[in-house]
This record gives C-alpha cells, sequence and structure tokens, in this order.
C-alpha cells in the first residue's frame, strides 16, 4: 500500500468483522425476497413478445375468471403522469418516460416491457393467469443498434421525438431517435493533427451489458386501510423509490413508508424502479400484501442494461505528448432517452492533460430495454476506445504505455474538458504504481502471451446524506442511517464515527432504516455512501463530542474552551485531574441534560474523483480463440481505505465485471429484437475458474474535500478493464480487436481467416 | 408451468404400467433439463414418472467381461467418483465431470443427457466414440441400440411411446486403446458446447492404427458420427499427419448452425481442432496405460 | 390441484410439509417452510445461490421437485452454524470479506462444504472447479477462494 500525507488512524486502515456479517453467513439476513407476511400473495408481469408494437387491446377478462386470481392492472389504473423530470439522485428520469416503462401504455417498445400485471394466490396461479391475457398488438419493425437507429429512414420509436442540441437548446426539424446532440471542444483539433508526429484513427463497438446482480428485483407492497402504503424492496436508494412511487400513484409522499431490505448487488441497476408502484397497485385492488419477483430472463430483458456503443476515436501525438483526440461517442439509451453519454464523454480524456479535442455525443433510443446506471455508467466503452488507440500510438510510436501515461497525466490543477480544473487527484500516483509493481517488472514471455495496460477515470458523487447517531447510557451508539449498505458501507460509516469518536468501531451498531426514521438519503450510487454518508457520520461525530464538551464543562465549571475532547476522552485544560471517558460521559446524559444525539443532515461537496490502472497478462489460444487472463493487477486512488479490505473486494469485483465484458458477455439479439441469450448459461458471466486472483494496490492520496480523504472506491474499477484485456490481445496476437466482446469467436474467426 | 401429478414406482413394470395409462407424461431422472423446461414451458405433461425409485435404474457395474453398464438414473458424480470406472472409462469421466456444475452433477444422469437429446450434450459424443449401446424397455420387452441411433433432431429422440431408456452399456476397452472427449466452451465450465469431439482409438504392437471412432456434437441436428474421420486413421500411424487428416474429415462432415453459442465457420474450425486435440489425448492414454 | 404430503429430515429435524407436485424444494424451503438461506438467483441451475445438501451432496434446490425430498435428507445453509458457533467457513468468509452484498454467500458456504467434506485439502484450481456452479458478481471471487483456503486449513488444523 503506497501512503501519501496519511495521518495515524487507530480504526480507519484497520480490517473488521462487517456488522451485517453474521447474518448473511447463516442465511438469516433477510433480503427483499425473503419476506413473508400474513396474507401475503403473488405478482407476476405479462411482457410483450415484440419488440416494438403498437398495443392496440388489452383483454384481461378470461384472466379475470381464473381461479385464485385477486387483481390485474395496466397502464390504464395508473393515474396520468407528468412530463417532467425527476432527480433520482445520481440520475434524471422523466415522469412519464419512467411510468411508461413500468407499464406499457400505447407502445411496447423492447421485447420484454411490462404490459400487464396480475397478483394471485400463489405465483403459478398467476403465471395461469397472465397466459389468459389477450393483447392485440400491431408489430412494428424494430431498430435495434445505435447506427441503425441515427439512420434518417429508421423505424422511429417516438413520432414525436426530435433530437435536442443541448449547447444551444435547439430542436431539430424533422422526428428522430436521436434524442439529445452534446458537443464538448476547445484547442485547436487541426493544427495538432497537421503537426502530429502519428496519428490513429478507429472505430470501436460495444455490445448492451448487463449488471448481473444475482438477486432479481422484487418489492412487496402493503396498501394499509388508512391509504398509507409499506413498500419492502431491494433498492439502492428508498427515498428515490419512495417519491417516484409517490409520483406514480398521486400520493403523498409522507403516507408512503420504504422498507430497504438486504440487497443482493445493484451495481446501478437497483436505481431506476419497477414493480414498486406496480405492487402497491395489485395491493390496493386486491387487499392483500403483494409480492412480485422478477425471474432471471425478466431481469435480463425488462430491467436496465448498459448503453451498447458506437465510438469513433482520432488521436495524434508529438513526441512523448498526447496533442489531440476527437471522438464522436453513440450511446444505446434504449427506449426511452437516458444513456450515460454524457459521463463517457467527460470522463474519456480525464488521465490526461490535453488541450486540443472535440467531442461529439449522441444519445439515441433503440427497440431494447431503457438503460440503468452500471458502475462508472457511460465511462467504460469511452475508455475502452481512447485507451485501445493510446496503446496503438504507444506501439507505432516505440513509447512505453505507462511511462507515456505518466508523462501525459491529469494532475491538481489540469483543466478538464469541461473547464473545470482538478483538485489533488492521484492521476499519476496510479501509472506511478502500476510501473513500481512486481507484476509490470516482471517479464511476460512465450507464444501468444501479451500484456496490457490502460488507465481510467471516474467522478464519484456527493449529494444528500442524513444520519443520526444515538449514544446510549452503557457507552455504545446506535448509527442510524438511510444510505443502502450494497457492500458494506455499515462497517465503513461505524469506522468512521468511531475514528472520530474515538471509541471501539464494535460499540457501535449500525442500522440501515426504513424512510419513516429517518431525514433524506440519495441513493447508494456514484460511489458516494462512504465518502458522503461518511461526511454526516464525521460531523454527527462532531456534534457530539461538542456536546459532551458542553456538558462537562458545566460538570466542571469551566469554560467551554478549556475542555479537549481526545481519542475519546474528555479533559480539562485547567484540571488535570477532571477527566471522563466517552462511556463515562454517556452514562450521564440523564443528568447532565438528557440524550446525547447527534445529527447531520447535508448536502456533501466535494467528493474526489478517482483514478486507476490496470495491467494484465493474458495467453490466447490461437486455435479455439480462448483468453486466459494469466495475471492481474490493479492499482488505484481510493483517497482512503477506511477498510482495505472491502476496499480490494470493489476494485476485483469490477475488475472481474470489466474482464466478463471484454470476452464473453453481451445481449445478442436475432433479427426480430428478441435477446436469445436471456439466461446465465449463455450471458456467460466469468466464474471462479474463468479468473486467477487480482492484485491490488491501494493508492491513497486523500481527497482534500473529506476530513478523512475518502475517495469513492467502487466504480473507476470497471474503466480501464475492456482496454487492458483488448490491449494485452492485441500484444499477444498482433491483432487489434475493436468490437467487443473479444470472444473467442471473433479471435478465432480473425487469427484463422474464417469469415 | 403446467400442473402435473408426480408418481414414483418402485419397478420398471410399474413404471411401464403408468407409462400406458393414457397420460401425457414426462419420465424424470436428475431433473436438471426436464423440471426447467416444464418451468419454462418449453415440455407439457399431465403426469411426471420418477425413475429414481426403480432400483435397476440407479445401479451401474462393471461385468465379469468388462462391459460397464449405467442405469438411466444413475447420476454423474457417483459414476466419476468410481476409481474403477476413473481407470478404465476415463473418457466418460471426461463428459461426466463437466455437465453443469457440481450440483448438476449429483442429480444429473446419462439417460437424461441423452434422452434430451441436445446436438451439444456432453456424454453423446463420448459414449458414441465408446460405441455404446442403449437398452431400452417397452411392455413388449427391451430392445438394444447404438447411442447414435437415439437421436432424431434437436430436443427429440427416437424413443416410441411407451418406452423407457434402461441402461447404457459401454463395451470392454480393446487392448491398446484410448478414448477422449474435449469440448471447447468460452467459460472454463457451466456452458454448452460450441462443438465436441470424442474418440476413441486402438493400436497395434508396432503403433498403427487399427480402428477408430470419431464423433462430433453441436455441429449437426444431432451429435454425429463420422465414419470418414476413422478410415482416415486405420491402417495408418497414430501420428499428427494422420490426426490432421481425420481432423479435416471431422471439419467436412460438420453441417453446424450459425447461433448466439458460435458461428458456423467457427464451429467447423473447431470440429477439426477438437478431434485432433481428442486424438492427442487418446493416444496419450495408451501411452500411459502401457 | 391436490397437495402430497412430504416427510423429509430437515436439517436434522423430521419435518412433514404438503406441496403440489410443480413447487421446487426451493420454493418449498422459503414459501412454506420459511427458509430463506437459499436465495433464488436464476431458477434454472446455473448460479448456485439456491445450494443445498440433498443426502449430503450438494445439490440445486431449484432443479429439485419438493416431492422429491420424501424420505431424504435436507440440509440448508441453517443448519451450519450451532447457537453462536459459526462453521469454520462462515467464519472464514467473515474473516476473509468474502462476501459484500452477500446474495450468493450460503450458496458458496454450501458448495465449498460440500468440497471440504470429500476433499479437505483442495487446492486453488480445485476450489474454483468446484466453486465454478455458483456465480458472485461483486467480488470476483479472490476473497471467496481465500475464505475456503483458511476453512480448510482451519478444519485441518482442528483435526
Amino acid at each position: 500500500m503506497t501512503t501519501v500525507e496519511r495521518p495515524e488512524y487507530k480504526v480507519i486502515g484497520t480490517r473488521p468483522i462487517r456488522p451485517d456479517g453474521a447474518e448473511k453467513v447463516t442465511g438469516k439476513a433477510q433480503y427483499g425476497a425473503d419476506i413473508h407476511l400474513p396474507g401475503l400473495i403473488h405478482g407476476r408481469i405479462l411482457r410483450s413478445p415484440h419488440a416494438h408494437a403498437r398495443i392496440l387491446s388489452v383483454d384481461t377478462s378470461e384472466a379475470e375468471k381464473h381461479p385464485g386470481v385477486l387483481a390485474i392492472i395496466t397502464a390504464k389504473d395508473f393515474p396520468a403522469a407528468d412530463d417532467r423530470m425527476e432527480d433520482l439522485g445520481e440520475t434524471a428520469v422523466n415522469l412519464k418516460d419512467a411510468l411508461d416503462n413500468i407499464l406499457a401504455s400505447d407502445k411496447a417498445l423492447y421485447r420484454g416491457h411490462a404490459v400487464a400485471a396480475v397478483a394471485a394466490l400463489n405465483g403459478h396461479v398467476a403465471e395461469e393467469a397472465i397466459a389468459k391475457i389477450k393483447v392485440q398488438y400491431e408489430v412494428l419493425p424494430p431498430v435495434l443498434n445505435v447506427r441503425d437507429a441515427m439512420r434518417e429512414d429508421a423505424p422511429l420509436l417516438n413520432e414525436n421525438r426530435r433530437t435536442k442540441t443541448l449547447m444551444t437548446g435547439e430542436l431539430s426539424e424533422k422526428p428522430s431517435n436521436i434524442a439529445t446532440y452534446n458537443k464538448f471542444a476547445g484547442g485547436d483539433v487541426e493544427a495538432a493533427f497537421a503537426e502530429a508526429d502519428a496519428i490513429v484513427e478507429r472505430e470501436f463497438t460495444t455490445q448492451m451489458v448487463h449488471q448481473g446482480y444475482i438477486e432479481p428485483h422484487n418489492s412487496t407492497a402493503n396498501w394499509n386501510s388508512d391509504d398509507t402504503i409499506t413498500i419492502w424492496t431491494s433498492t439502492q436508494g428508498a427515498f428515490a423509490v419512495r417519491n417516484l412511487t409517490a409520483d406514480a400513484l398521486k400520493h403523498p409522499i409522507a403516507s408512503i413508508k420504504v422498507v430497504p431490505m438486504e440487497i443482493g448487488g445493484g451495481f446501478g441497476g437497483k436505481l431506476p424502479i419497477y414493480l414498486d408502484p406496480v405492487a402497491a397497485l395489485l395491493s390496493k385492488k386486491s387487499g392483500h400484501p403483494v409480492k412480485v419477483v422478477m425471474n432471471r430472463t425478466e431481469v435480463f430483458e425488462g430491467s436496465g442494461p448498459t448503453s451498447g456503443t458506437y465510438i469513433k476515436v482520432k488521436a495524434s501525438v508529438k513526441g512523448d505528448r498526447l496533442t489531440a483526440v476527437q471522438a464522436t461517442l453513440c450511446y444505446e439509451a434504449g427506449a426511452f432517452p437516458g444513456s450515460p453519454v454524457g459521463a463517457g464523454s467527460m470522463t474519456m480524456l480525464s488521465p490526461y492533460n490535453i488541450d486540443a479535442f472535440e467531442l461529439n455525443a449522441y444519445d439515441v433510443v433503440v427497440n431494447k430495454p431503457k438503460v440503468a446506471a452500471y458502475r462508472a455508467p457511460g465511462s467504460p466503452a469511452a475508455a475502452f476506445a481512447i485507451e485501445s488507440v493510446i496503446d496503438e500510438l504507444c506501439k507505432k510510436q516505440g513509447l512505453d504505455p505507462l511511462q507515456f501515461r505518466l508523462v501525459n497525466a491529469s494532475r491538481e490543477g489540469t483543466k478538464q474538458i469541461t473547464g473545470i480544473s482538478f483538485p489533488r487527484i492521484g492521476a499519476e500516483e496510479t501509472v506511478q504504481a502500476a510501473i513500481d509493481s512486481p507484476h509490470w517488472k516482471s517479464p511476460i514471455e512465450g507464444p501468444y502471451r501479451g500484456r496490457g495496460v490502460a488507465s481510467g477515470y471516474w467522478f464519484n458523487g456527493g449529494m444528500q446524506s442524513s444520519v443520526v447517531a444515538n449514544v446510549n447510557s452503557d457507552g455504545t451508539v446506535n448509527l442510524v442511517e438511510g444510505s443502502t449498505d450494497i457492500g458494506g458501507t455499515r462497517a465503513s460509516l461505524a469506522m468512521q464515527l468511531a475514528e472520530t469518536l474515538g471509541i471501539p468501531y464494535e460499540t457501535i451498531k449500525p442500522t440501515v432504516v426504513d424512510t419513516d426514521s429517518i431525514g433524506h438519503n440519495d441513493v447508494t450510487g456514484g460511489s458516494r455512501t462512504t465518502f458522503a454518508s461518511g461526511l454526516a457520520v464525521f460531523e454527527a461525530g462532531m456534534d457530539i463530542r461538542r456536546q459532551m464538551i458542553a456538558r462537562a464543562a458545566k460538570l466542571w465549571g469551566v469554560p467551554e474552551d478549556q475542555v479537549v475532547y481526545e481519542s475519546g476522552r474528555l479533559h480539562s485544560l485547567k484540571d488535570s485531574t477532571r477527566e471522563l471517558t466517552f462511556k463515562e460521559m454517556a452514562a450521564q446524559s440523564a443528568r447532565t441534560g438528557g440524550p446525547i444525539a447527534g445529527k447531520a443532515s447535508l448536502l456533501a461537496r466535494g467528493a474526489g474523483g478517482a483514478f486507476a490502472t490496470h495491467v494484465v497478462d493474458v495467453e490466447v489460444d490461437p486455435d479455439t480463440g480462448k483468453v486466459t487472463i494469466l495475471r492481474y493487477t490493479a492499482t488505484q486512488d481510493v483517497g482512503t481505505a477506511i477498510h482495505p479490505a472491502y476496499v480490494e473486494g470493489q476494485i476485483q469485483g469490477g475488475v472481474v465485471q470489466g474482464i466478463g465484458w471484454a470476452l464473453n458477455e453481451e445481449y445478442y439479439y436475432d433479427e426480430a429484437g428478441r435477446m436469445v441469450n436471456s439466461s446465465y448459461l449463455d450471458y456467460r458471466m466469468p466464474t471462479a475458474l474463468d479468473v486467477p486472483m487480482i492484485d491490488t494496490v491501494l493508492v491513497e492520496v486523500p481527497n482534500p474535500g473529506h476530513p478523512y480523504g475518502v475517495r469513492g472506491v467502487g466504480e473507476v474499477p470497471i474503466v480501464p478493464p475492456l482496454a487492458a484485456v483488448a490491449n494485452a490481445i492485441a500484444d499477444a496476437t498482433g491483432h487489434r480487436f475493436t468490437d467487443l466482446p473479444i470472444s473467442p469467436r471473433r479471435i478465432v474467426e480473425e487469427l484463422n481467416g474464417l469469415k | 408451468m403446467d400442473s402435473f401429478t408426480y408418481l414414483a414406482p418402485r419397478s420398471l413394470g410399474e413404471a411401464l404400467t403408468a407409462l400406458g395409462n393414457g397420460k401425457q407424461s414426462l419420465l424424470l431422472a436428475g431433473g436438471t433439463d426436464i423440471i426447467v423446461q416444464l418451468r419454462e414451458g418449453r415440455r407439457h405433461c399431465d403426469q411426471l414418472i420418477d425413475l429414481k425409485h426403480i432400483p435397476e435404474l440407479m445401479a451401474y457395474r462393471i461385468t465379469d467381461d468388462g462391459v460397464l453398464e449405467i442405469g438411466a438414473s444413475a447420476p454423474l458424480a457417483r459414476l466419476y467418483e468410481d476409481p474403477e470406472i476413473r481407470r478404465r472409462f476415463p473418457a466418460l469421466v471426461d463428459c461426466a465431470s463437466i455437465i453443469g456444475g457440481i450440483a448438476i452433477q449429483s442429480r444429473a444422469t446419462l439417460g437424461g443427457n441423452l434422452c434430451n437429446a441436445s446436438p451439444a450434450a456432453d456424454s453423446s459424443p463420448a459414449l458414441m466414440a465408446l460405441g455404446a449401446r442403449v437398452v431400452i424397455a417397452s411392455s413388449n420387452g427391451t430392445r438394444e441400440i447404438p447411442v447414435e441411433e437415439l437421436f432424431a433432431g434437436p430436443g427429440r429422440n427416437t424413443l416410441q411411446p411407451g418406452e423407457i431408456l434402461l441402461r447404457v452399456r459401454i463395451p470392454a476397452p480393446a487392448p491398446n486403446s484410448g478414448a477422449f472427449y474435449h469440448r471447447f466452451i468460452p467459460r472454463n465450465e457451466m456452458d454448452i458446447a460450441v462443438a465436441s469431439s470424442g474418440v476413441a482409438l486402438a493400436l497395434d504392437d508396432s503403433g498403427v492404427i487399427t480402428a477408430a471412432r470419431v464423433a462430433l456434437g453441436a455441429v449437426a441436428a444431432t451429435p454425429i458420427l463420422v465414419p470418414a474421420a476413422a478410415s482416415a486413421l486405420v491402417g495408418k500411424p497414430a501420428n499428427a499427419e494422420s490426426f490432421a487428416a481425420a481432423g479435416e474429415a471431422a471439419a467436412a462432415a460438420a453441417s453446424p448452425i450459425e447461433d448466439m453459442r458460435g458461428g458456423i465457420a467457427q464451429r467447423r474450425h473447431l470440429a477439426k481442432v477438437l478431434t485432433v486435440r481428442a486424438l492427442e489425448g487418446a493416444l496419450n492414454r495408451i501411452r500411459e496405460s502401457r | 390441484m391436490s397437495r402430497t404430503h412430504v416427510s423429509t429430515i430437515l436439517n436434522g429435524v423430521e419435518t412433514d410439509f404438503l406441496c403440489e407436485p410443480r413447487q421446487s424444494l426451493l420454493e418449498v424451503l422459503r414459501d412454506e417452510i420459511g427458509l430463506t438461506g437459499a436465495k433464488e438467483g436464476c431458477n434454472n441451475g446455473n448460479c448456485g445461490a439456491c445450494a443445498v445438501h440433498l443426502d449430503g451432496r450438494v445439490v440445486n434446490a431449484c432443479c429439485v421437485l419438493a416431492v422429491e425430498t420424501q424420505g431424504r435428507t435436507v440440509d440448508t445453509i441453517e443448519s451450519l452454524a450451532h447457537g453462536d458457533q459459526l462453521h469454520p467457513l462462515q467464519d472464514a468468509f467473515l474473516q476473509e470479506a468474502a462476501l459484500q452484498c452477500g446474495i450468493c454467500t450460503p450458496g458458496f458456504i454450501m458448495s465449498a462444504k460440500a468440497l471440504l467434506d470429500q476433499e479437505p485439502n483442495p487446492d486453488e484450481q480445485r476450489i474454483r472447479f468446484w466453486l465454478s456452479g455458483n456465480l458472485c458478481r461483486c467480488t470476483g471471487y479472490d476473497k471467496i477462494i481465500r475464505a475456503v483456503q483458511r476453512a480448510a486449513a482451519e478444519m485441518q488444523e482442528a483435526k
């Protein structure tokens, strides 16, 4: 571990057992689908078999007569939606689109688009009823690929949609599948190209891929007799579920309680809502609590993967300097606007200090599921393109790829393409850590073996957090928070509180509570929770310290500025015999003014961006196209690693997702727009047998925007792997692959001239 | 998923009677395919007849003359854990130990894998190469056919109504012979073969091939035997040149389709590569057993 | 549809339940009996989140009909710990931070237990092979493999 300017911590940097661990290893933790309630019935969704079709009629009469059926709903059962944007924290959605995605009204825009929902005594009966709903469709030609969708003569998903140019706000005259166009430009690109020593221009494509969380979406709702609604759900943001459900049902926010259950993975895919308003309406209609759980095929077809992309890059070098980049980025949004092309554009060049650039960004609708966030949304595909081109430029010019990245690295003060300068960042430190790694220093030898490197960046988020820390009379503390714990944040937040208060980690009991029981918290997304809720925890801890100081001052009859709180002890500067431990002070709370509770509700600013540089060795079997990952090292600026084991885990998990994306994962469609590999069998996520141990190097460049220097760590690990693996394959085979996935089929066809 | 009744006959006679009761029946062995197919609406039945309570279908044995007889409902894990089977029939272990993961192999059976009749089934090319035959029972008695005659098309077998696959019979390996099964999948486990090859070789003392069988999976509507590949081997020395010729014959015999698991040219190419590698594997086994 | 009476030894206790023949063991464990430690990730045998032991062998509970368990022994993740005494595998998963979201953890532990029951001292490759039927999307498997290695070592030492 590399440490830069790091103070001495007592709790931060240790590796304690997570508070929710025992419940999870014993199978007792309650995830969304584990809930059981008296009178519980089960809901199922009818989904469109067509990728693009007008819904002419929905006849539920036969299904309603099916024994055991208690309620059926369609889009008509929802109040008319407002045509306005709803902020979900990390992403914003048009409310009308969001509701139309939950249950289609006039058009089915992708195969798997929900059309109706049934609640019945059990899931089998609900499925039987689903089969009896008669839907008349007028099947329309689908458009399944971003470039096809951009053609002038492409079938239109929405005849009223016009392209909005974001720089000017202008709308196009003709309707189009291109929802938005945006341009980022600076410097003189043409002049740089004219003076360049070398230029590489390449086109890249990536396919839709899914986050692949093991727990399917689920929601259980009970419409109570007082018209309040309780929802138990698996979500990255209970408050977002509450707000959107309130909007969908035109119900007061305060009358909806969302209980966040343990969540079985999300990676951004559990930011949108799909089932919650449906379960609520089914409950209202049936008078029972209703549980709706997707099956795996529904998760693939009916939730939100990330965009397939087409990216064209032209880049130049002069000497060892990257002088200009020109790129066009076209991202599939799925059925409704809102791809992460903006984030892709804004992160693409972040590792580099570059003056001349021109990026053209298109957000394009296609007849595929509406995309959702997926770990550093938009960034991996953009990094795949630029990092492949930079690799090729380096090879062409005989430049060491890591030295090149070091020379051209962004640092404090470097202007981003948005014009904003970077604060203290760790871009060059991660490159240096890669150069210093035993992996980079080791030889790579043998036929069809190769090494690749790539860098990447993710902004990380701040947003709103609320926490309450209640001090108990025995010196223990209940830390009440509202951020979904998706991978260890109860631990990382409790550790920050322990550090702030100078008390043992084990004395703090963190709990994620429902939306009635804590102030607003934005989603667990944008790698923000350990940073932003951590900031709130720090403030709540300082609040407790101030209260304890005030009480001690009163007890001792000294001014407050003569009382110091240090390492879990209060002492008087005037009288050294006056001392109280945190625990002793807590015991006196009733006598000194009542309960001590630290509170903080804040909008966190100062999120620190994260850089990563990865090194990977591969071996390619030229006769079968199989790629074996021999060795992988990921360096990352993690700010301060609160719980290093879980930081390593985030990196290792992101890397393996990236390896899957690079080599095998894709939404594979037939011509009619049917995803034909909508199972774990054929979607081919990596298994334990497909990857080696993933070595991590935690570089700690503290974020100046956080008292403990925390940076988000969860997202950037998936940014470099796509390009790193592609570059390693290019090194191993002499062939540069520009289309993902670089599947055995692609490799074997290329290497054996089989096309 | 349809509603169905569940029957667990204790004898073959009971099972055959149930099968003849006029209801639409499906047979249940390990269930790792059939339960999923019923759930996904790909197969339908009124009654599901569980064959795991019939002792002779659960048993396996090596007969005095070295024939391996495997009851159709015996789980794969029991087969590949058996030291005698590992020693004498390693090519069976090749396929049995890679069908699904361990949790699948605790349940999945040769009978089920064969009757499910997937062109990509791992056991089929291995058993075809081994010259296996299957014994089929009906109320009229039993009949025996070579395993390759069991396949009618993707997901379709040649069992007649009222018939039950009873057991698989694998002949005793000839002296100086070896067999090998090899498949290609994009991941390293938990995947369906893009293409596969099962081979068996027998040599004379001078190293000349005296008998050969080559079978391919996932390159046609059913697993196929490739007599041309066998012909390219018999009478030739067991070396790279003859193996390459057999590989070419295998590629020529392949008539694959294009789907999400693989392309036509890729599969044809893999038929060659995998056949050569399987032949090398078989030859190594012969050498090791000497 | 009439329901069938089934008697099993579930986690060491004689247990009776009623089920429809089409109900999977997973469905019955979770919805009828209330043991929700086995998770549904795919419902077709490809993720291992529902791994349980049937007569001592690891199986996917989604690919077993509940009626098939008549007279047989079923062990689930809920059977591993005794009071607050965790099984060495459970403890190792905690010590090695081998879980993030935790939804796959019960399945991994049940598969790993089946492996260690059979092969007490497996090497890394063997562990990876045995666990390839269990998908984890959070950890990249690194810490899971280390946890199984740690548990194996501790169980060997305890002998």
